[in-house]
Formats: C-alpha cells, sequence, structure tokens
C-alpha cells in the first residue's frame, strides 16, 4: 500500500464516492479503492470502446460475406496473459491493504466488546460500563482519536452486521464466536453506524454512533463513569459532551436493565 | 477442428446435394416444412407426429424435450413477471425514505421472495429447464434427451416447487422473509416461527431435485446422444456451456439440497447444526459429565450453512451465467456472420471460470472475520481472467463483420455493456477491503442486479427473441423487440447505477425505511423510475408474443442466415427434430450447408495442407 499511497497522496485523487475515511483503516481502504476505480476505468473502458467500435465501424455494408477467420495466437496469449498479470498486480496491493485493515496490534489502547442483538447494541467498557440502545434510542459508541481501539465482535442472537461508512468497514457480529477489528480514528466527530445484515423484523432501524473523542476526554469519561457504576451499578452512562456538532451529552443511552435479558 | 480428409469429404457430399450455392438469407417462405431437405423428410415427420394424445393431455404427459422446454420457459417467465412486480413493490417503498406502503414484515417477505423466485426459479430454470433443454438436444442431433421421463419428472417436480414456493403468501405468518440466502439462525425456528420458512424450504427441496434432474439428463445427452460426425469440438458454444453448467448443477444443487434438509431437521427435529443456543441431550440435559467435568454440550455453527450455502451458491452464480454467455456466443456470431472467434479458447475459458467457480464461495463471507482473505481474494480476482477472454472473443467475433442489429444482436449488445460494469464491479468486490467497506450496502445489490439482468434478461431474452422463430415457425416483430430493448436499456442503467452511489454513501440493503437527512431518497427515487421503465418494456414483449400469436409472420427454417444444427430442420421441429441431417463438418453445420464456398479460414499446423486440398476440390 505504501506506493499508492504515496501516489495518492502526493496528487489529489477523488474519492470516487467512496468516503475520505475517518480512520487509518479507512484511509488504506480509500487507496485500494481509488486504485482499483482507476484501473477498473481504464480496462472497463478500453473494452468500452472496443465494443462501440465494432458496433459502429462493422455495421452490415454490403451483402458480401466476411473473411472467415477463427483464431490469432497472437491476440489470443496477450489477452490471456495480460489480463492475468493485471490481477497479479491488483492482487498484490490488495493483500498490502488488507494486513493493514485486519491487522489487530497485541496491546490496544481501548477494548471494546460489542454484543448485537435483536434490535440494538451493547457496547461494554472494561470496569462494568455499558452503553445500551435499540431501535427507539440509537447507543454512542465513545473511543478515543490516534490510538489502537480494539472492537471484539458477538451477537447475542442472530447475524448483524457492524457498518461504520465512515471509517469504510463492516463485519458480521455472529452468534457462537467473537471477531475482533481495529480502529485507530484519525480526528474527533460523530460517526453514524447501521446494522447491515438482514436480522429480522426491525433491521432497518438497528442503528448506532461513534463518537471519537482525544485520548484525555476519553480517559476522563471512562474513570468517571466507572466510578459511577462501582456506587450505583445500575446508573447509566452519560455521554463526553459533544465534538463537531454533536447533539449533546445525554443522548443515546438507555436503562442498564436490559442488559440482564441478554447477558454475554 | 477439421482436418484435410474432413474438408475434402465435405465438399464431395455437399457438391451434388446443396440445392443452390448463392443460397439467400430467408429461404421459401411457400414451401412446406421440411422441404429442400429430401423427399422421405415429410412422410418421416407426420408418420411420428400423429400417434399419442393432443391438447391439454398431451402437455401434461409429454416426455417431448421441446413441449418440456417451452412449459419450463412458459413457467419461469410467469415467474419472472411476478418477481417483477415484488420489485416495483419495492422500488416503490424505497422511493420515500419513512413509505407506509408495506410494513416492515410484508417488505422483508417480498425481497426475500422477490430474491428466491429470481434466482431459484427464473434465471436457472428458465437457462437450463427451458432454453436448453429445448435447444441443446437439437443441436447435437439428437432426438430428445437422454432420459425423457426423467425430464418429464424434473418439470413437474419444478412446477410444484415454484406453486409451493409461492403458496408461502398463503399461510399463516406470511412467506419467509430471512432472504433468498436463509442465513442461519435468523432461518431457525425460534427467529422466522412461521411456516413459511418451512413452505420455502420444502419448495426449495423439490427444485434442487429437479434441477439435479436436469443436470444428469443434460450431461448424459451432450455426452451420449451426439449425432455422428457432431464431435465434442463442434459442439455449439452455448452446448458447450450447458455441458459445464450440468456439471456445475452436479456439484452444488446436492450441497444446498442437503443444507436444506439439516436446516430442516434444525427447524422441527432439535438439531442443531446451524445453531448455537437451546442445545441439550435427549435427556434435555445442557451440560454433560466426563471424567470428572462438566461440557456443555456441543452446539452447531451458523458459520456453517454460509459454507455450505455459499458452496452451492457461488456456483449457482455460474449456473445462471453461462448459459446465458452460451446464448450471446450463438447470436453473436449469426448476426456478425463471422464463426466464433477464438471457439477453443472459449470452451476452456468456460471450463476455467466453472472450475474456479468451486472455489471461491467464502468471497460472500469476507466480512465474517472467519475465512482466509488472501485465498478466496485471488481465486475470485482471477474469474477476471476466462471473463476477459470470453469479452474479447466476442468483440474479435464481430471484428470485421457484417452486423445486423435485429432484436436479438440488440439484447447480446445490451449484454456486453451491462456485463461489462457488473464485473468491473465484480473485481473491485472481490478484494476484501473494498468488500469491508461496501458489504450488504446497495453497492452490492447494484452489482449483481447488473451481472445478473445483464445475463438473465438481456442474454437470456436475445435467446427468446433468437429461438422464438424454431420453436414457433413465426417471428417475433422487430420493431416491437426494439422498443422493448431500448425501454429496456435506459431503464436498467437508470435503476442501478444511483444504487452504487447510495451504497458508497452507506445505505444498506435489505430495509424497509432509512434516514430522511442523508441524501438517500433522490438517488433511489432516480432508480423507482428506472424500475417502473424496464417494467414498461416487459409489456412490449407481452405485446410482442400477443402479435405473433394472432398475426403470425412465417419464419421458415433458418430466417437468421443462422450456423448451428438446429436451424437445418424445421420451425417448429418434427416430432423427433430431425428428418435429414447435413454432414458435419465443423461446428457450423448449417451454414456450411448453406454457404459451401464460405468455410472457417484454415489455421494451425495443417492449415497449409488443408487449404492446398481446398484448391483442388471440385466446384459443385
Amino acid at each position: 500500500m505504501v506506493g499508492t499511497g504515496l501516489l495518492f497522496a502526493g496528487c489529489k485523487v477523488p474519492t470516487f464516492g467512496e468516503y475520505s475515511g475517518a480512520t487509518t483503516q479507512a484511509r488504506s481502504e480509500l487507496h485500494l479503492w481509488q486504485l482499483f476505480f482507476i484501473a477498473g476505468l481504464v480496462v472497463g473502458g478500453f473494452v468500452l470502446l472496443l465494443i462501440l467500435w465494432a458496433v459502429f465501424r462493422y455495421r452490415r455494408r454490403s451483402d458480401e460475406i466476411p473473411k472467415q477467420t477463427q483464431y490469432h495466437t497472437l491476440l489470443e496469449v496477450s489477452y490471456t496473459i495480460v489480463p492475468i498479470l493485471i490481477v497479479l498486480g491488483l492482487f498484490v496491493f490488495t493483500v498490502l491493504s488488507e494486513n493493514k485493515v485486519d491487522a489487530t496490534p497485541p496491546r490496544p489502547a481501548a477494548l471494546i466488546h460489542v454484543y448485537a442483538f435483536q434490535w440494538g447494541w451493547e457496547f461494554s467498557y472494561p470496569g462494568g460500563v455499558k452503553v445500551i440502545g435499540q431501535t427507539t434510542q440509537d447507543p454512542t459508541m465513545v473511543i478515543p482519536t490516534g490510538t489502537d481501539v480494539q472492537i471484539d465482535l458477538k451477537s447475542l442472537d442472530v447475524l448483524h452486521g457492524f457498518y461504520v461508512p465512515e471509517f469504510n468497514f463492516s463485519r458480521y457480529a455472529s452468534p457462537g464466536y467473537t471477531t475482533s477489528f481495529d480502529f485507530n480514528a484519525l480526528h474527533t466527530g460523530d460517526f453514524r453506524g447501521q446494522c447491515t445484515q438482514l436480522c429480522g423484523l426491525y433491521h432497518s432501524l438497528m442503528f448506532f454512533n461513534v463518537r471519537a473523542v482525544t485520548p484525555a476526554q476519553y480517559t476522563t469519561w471512562l474513570r468517571t463513569e466507572q466510578a459511577l457504576v462501582k456506587a450505583k451499578p445500575s446508573s447509566v452512562p452519560k455521554l463526553p459532551s459533544g465534538v463537531s456538532g454533536a447533539t449533546g451529552g445525554t443522548g443515546s443511552s438507555t436503562n442498564n436493565a436490559g442488559s440482564d435479558l441478554y447477558g454475554d | 477442428m477439421t482436418d484435410v480428409t474432413d474438408v475434402t469429404h465435405t465438399s464431395d457430399v455437399l457438391a451434388p446435394t446443396t440445392p443452390d450455392t448463392g443460397h439467400e438469407d430467408l429461404p421459401d417462405l411457400h414451401a412446406p416444412p421440411g422441404a429442400g431437405h429430401g423427399p422421405e423428410g415429410d412422410h418421416a415427420a407426420h408418420g411420428h407426429e400423429d400417434h399419442g394424445p393432443t391438447g391439454i393431455l398431451k402437455w401434461l404427459t409429454s416426455t417431448d424435450h421441446k413441449v418440456i422446454g417451452l412449459s419450463y420457459m412458459i413457467t419461469s417467465l410467469i415467474l419472472f413477471y411476478m418477481a417483477g412486480i415484488m420489485a416495483l413493490f419495492i422500488r416503490l417503498q424505497l422511493a420515500s425514505p419513512h413509505s407506509s406502503l408495506l410494513t416492515f414484515g410484508q417488505y422483508n417477505e417480498l425481497f426475500t421472495m422477490h430474491g428466491s423466485l429470481m434466482l431459484y426459479l427464473f434465471a436457472g430454470p428458465f437457462a437450463f429447464g427451458g432454453l436448453a433443454n429445448y435447444v441443446v438436444p437439437l443441436q447435437v442431433g439428437a432426438p430428445d434427451m437422454a432420459f425423457p421421463r426423467l425430464n418429464a419428472l424434473s418439470y413437474w417436480l419444478y412446477l410444484t416447487g415454484s406453486i409451493t414456493m409461492m403458496g408461502g403468501f398463503l399461510v399463516a405468518g406470511g412467506a419467509a422473509s430471512f432472504g433468498w440466502v436463509a442465513y442461519a439462525p435468523l432461518s431457525s425456528v425460534q427467529s422466522s416461527p412461521g411456516i413459511g420458512g418451512d413452505v420455502w424450504i420444502m419448495a426449495l427441496v423439490l427444485t434442487g431435485f429437479s434441477a439435479i434432474f436436469t443436470g444428469v439428463n443434460l450431461v448424459a445427452t451432450i455426452f451420449y446422444l451426439r449425432a455422428p460426425g457432431m464431435t465434442m469440438f463442434r459442439m455449439p458454444i452455448f452446448t458447450w456451456n450447458m455441458l459445464v453448467t450440468g456439471i456445475l448443477i452436479l456439484i452444488a444443487f446436492p450441497v444446498l439440497t442437503s443444507a436444506l434438509v439439516m436446516l430442516f431437521c434444525d427447524r422441527h427435529f432439535g438439531t442443531h447444526i446451524f445453531t448455537v443456543s437451546g442445545c441439550q441431550t435427549v435427556t434435555g440435559a445442557t451440560h454433560f459429565l466426563s471424567n470428572g467435568h462438566l461440557y456443555p454440550v456441543a452446539c452447531g455453527s451458523p458459520l456453517l450453512w454460509q459454507n455450505l450455502f455459499w458452496f452451492f451458491g457461488h456456483p449457482e452464480v455460474y449456473i445462471l451465467a453461462l448459459p446465458f454467455f452460451g446464448i450471446v456466443t450463438e447470436v453473436l456470431p449469426v448476426f456478425s456472420r463471422r464463426p466464433v472467434f477464438g471457439y477453443k479458447g472459449m470452451v476452456f475459458a468456460t471450463m476455467a471460470i466453472a472450475a474456479l467457480s468451486t472455489g471461491v464461495w467464502a468471497h460472500h463471507m469476507f466480512t465474517t472475520g472467519a475465512v482466509l482473505l488472501p485465498f478466496f481474494s485471488l481465486l475470485s480476482l482471477l474469474i477476471a481472467v476466462p471473463t476477459g477472454i470470453k469479452f474479447f472473443n466476442w468483440i474479435g467475433t464481430m471484428w470485421h463483420g457484417q452486423l445486423t442489429f435485429n432484436t436479438p444482436m440488440l439484447f447480446c449488445i445490451g449484454f456486453l455493456l451491462a456485463f461489462l460494469m457488473g464485473g468491473v464491479t465484480g473485481i473491485m468486490l472481490a478484494s476484501p477491503p473494498i468488500d469491508f467497506a461496501t458489504h450488504d450496502t446497495y453497492f452490492v445489490v447494484a452489482h449483481f442486479h447488473q451481472v445478473l439482468v445483464g445475463t438473465a434478461v438481456f442474454a437470456g431474452f436475445a435467446g427468446v427473441y433468437y429461438w422464438y422463430p424454431k420453436m414457433f415457425g413465426r417471428m417475433l416483430d422487430d420493431t416491437l423487440g426494439k422498443w422493448h430493448f431500448w425501454l429496456l436499456f435506459i431503464g436498467f442503467w437508470v435503476t442501478f447505477m444511483p444504487q452504487y452511489v447510495v451504497g458508497l454513501r452507506g445505505m444498506p440493503r435489505r430495509v424497509a425505511s432509512y434516514p430522511s437527512d442523508l441524501g438517500w431518497q433522490s438517488w433511489n427515487i432516480v432508480s423507482t423510475v428506472g424500475g417502473f421503465v424496464i417494467a414498461l418494456s416487459f409489456a412490449f414483449l407481452l405485446w410482442n408474443f400477443w402479435k405473433s400469436w394472432r398475426h403470425p409472420i412465417p419464419a421458415g427454417d433458418n430466417p437468421w442466415d443462422a450456423h448451428t444444427l438446429e436451424w437445418f430442420t424445421t420451425s417448429p421441429p418434427p416430432h423427433h427434430n430431425y428428418t435429414h441431417l447435413p454432414p458435419i463438418r465443423s461446428e457450423r453445420p448449417t451454414w456450411d450447408y448453406n454457404h459451401p464456398d464460405a468455410i472457417v479460414v484454415p489455421h494451425g499446423p495443417h492449415a497449409e495442407a488443408v487449404a492446398r486440398a481446398r484448391s483442388k476440390e471440385p466446384v459443385g
């Protein structure tokens, strides 16, 4: 990815509809997307021109029967070899990007357990801090910027999809096993998330939010909430104050009573 | 393929029998069926046909591959229209963010049934049960399929399965609503308790067996019932593709059928093959004691369902694509008046696609976090290579040709453009990081609709317009056909291009409502308008059928000056297809017969010898 990363950092390449990405992983995906998009434009455009040329140039002009040639070995070999080379090139960049996107460093700065359920989310932090929300009130996951945040994702019932568009990333939440991935948020901000895997009746309403705050804000918030939970286990976490036009402190968490229903 | 002896032999045979070497494009329409094929033709044809019942009884009892093929096509077309109407409801619902047209439950039922009908009951059966059933025996010069009664059983299982599937709407709790992929554990009895799910499973078991039987029949017919002279490398590409499709059916469908039986056991017999919760022994215990330790009862794996389903599902994608590639490879040469460019490369590309398609299933599971990404990514990317070869072969076929743009040809051009777009976005999705960003969004929806509409609809209806004259002895109206094409073509791009955009902006698939502040609505409205343009285009197809029924335009035996064997017999063909066969010396027996002086330019190591031999041949 380094090569394309530098290449695309140097000149301003449009994002071609993709989000520019709010995490380092998302940036890596964006560069790969740009590469594939340009490759697609070039190859697809070339084939399109050939098709259009054939269609317009070789319209029937007489009743003469055209030459009945069927094979051209050199041509056939080249249109086999060249695509193989293109594909292998794309594969190399895919693996480079994939290794970045998929890496989970051994000691993440924050570890958040995410449990998906019909139809909502539970974000579980160390020290018993839990943010839970479902269709009527979206939960918000608080993460620090600039460090590795590991998410351990699992479902409590059916399959769900954990998807944050601006992170250019999604992952199934499945019952039966836990899957882990990493975020490294580039800047503070609020990002919307949604379930992408059909999970029953209210699949359409299974939203959540991610709020990225500075590491200092994150630590303060987590310590406060941990202390509150210690003093009064049923206390509901409050969100850290908003950044970049967020809606405010108390918005998106519901009562903790729900957590016992679903368990861990 | 043609060696020295073949070619000289051909011209010896052809010289005395060819009626006129300056054969016109359209044969004499006033001639009785079978004329020009020898005097004994008519006798034999009528001798066979007059036995047996007629009318509805004929349809019910027939084992003729042509009757069964037509039944398949008509049934699958009806299901196609039904699934299309469901799509219109889906599009109407999405035209506004919080539409109250459908409830969430109804919406889930509709997209589940739309997908199930289109994929299981239309695209596949239409191709291998319908067109292939009709055309393959004709193309290889066989009197029928290898196992005619098994063929009939296939159709009746398919019809029963289809009615069962539609019956889902009538049962308490409504039709299945877990998506056409029925991911566990949403498809478990706890999460989807209604009978709709069971009806859906039953329907697919029935149609699964039907597909397996058709696969057996196709493979056996192509291997064993080819006419003398029809060597493997003289088979038309459509037949080649159906052979490979048949083999893929035999690989893929048993996996689906057995997975469905397992799912049914999970739902009703207390097994836990695909579920992880509530596992217990027969005595009801959730843990068991062994060596002094208490262990939980082993549970099933939802991931296993995905593995089994996609081990069927990805070959299925090519079961749905290869027949249509075959159609395009029949139509393009005929309307370019050229042989298939790179015939053998085309055959090997088909085989390569089939082989690769059995090793790419987990690219549907990149976001599970539980599959080996580089392996499945590389194999998926590699499929682009044989597919690219096919594209270049198609272009090479048109190159230097004399192209005419009758309706079948237009549909093939539509296919090329649609499939090009679907293919390019497919390569993007084969890359796991890009798949992570777009999985289960409308980007994927747009991608597979462009692929499947490209194949099953553009190429599929190219096949309908192309072979209709053979099936009924009547032409379809070319003007109405062009209306159909252009409306479909415009509607197609207007419907699916906006879906790429909303997909990249984060709109997930299978949602009945969406936030109104994200700018998705305008794109969705455009898409909905496109959907209705597509629907309008299919009204022209019905009009065309009606017109050919009420005001027939006789087609003659070979209206397109086509290449392959089926155009040598009458339209429609007699009971056992042929009363008379031309010499088969290449993959274009009918063309060779009608244009003895325009055979394929010799090539390969023997080219010179072939050319020398031809220069000495007597002029007919």
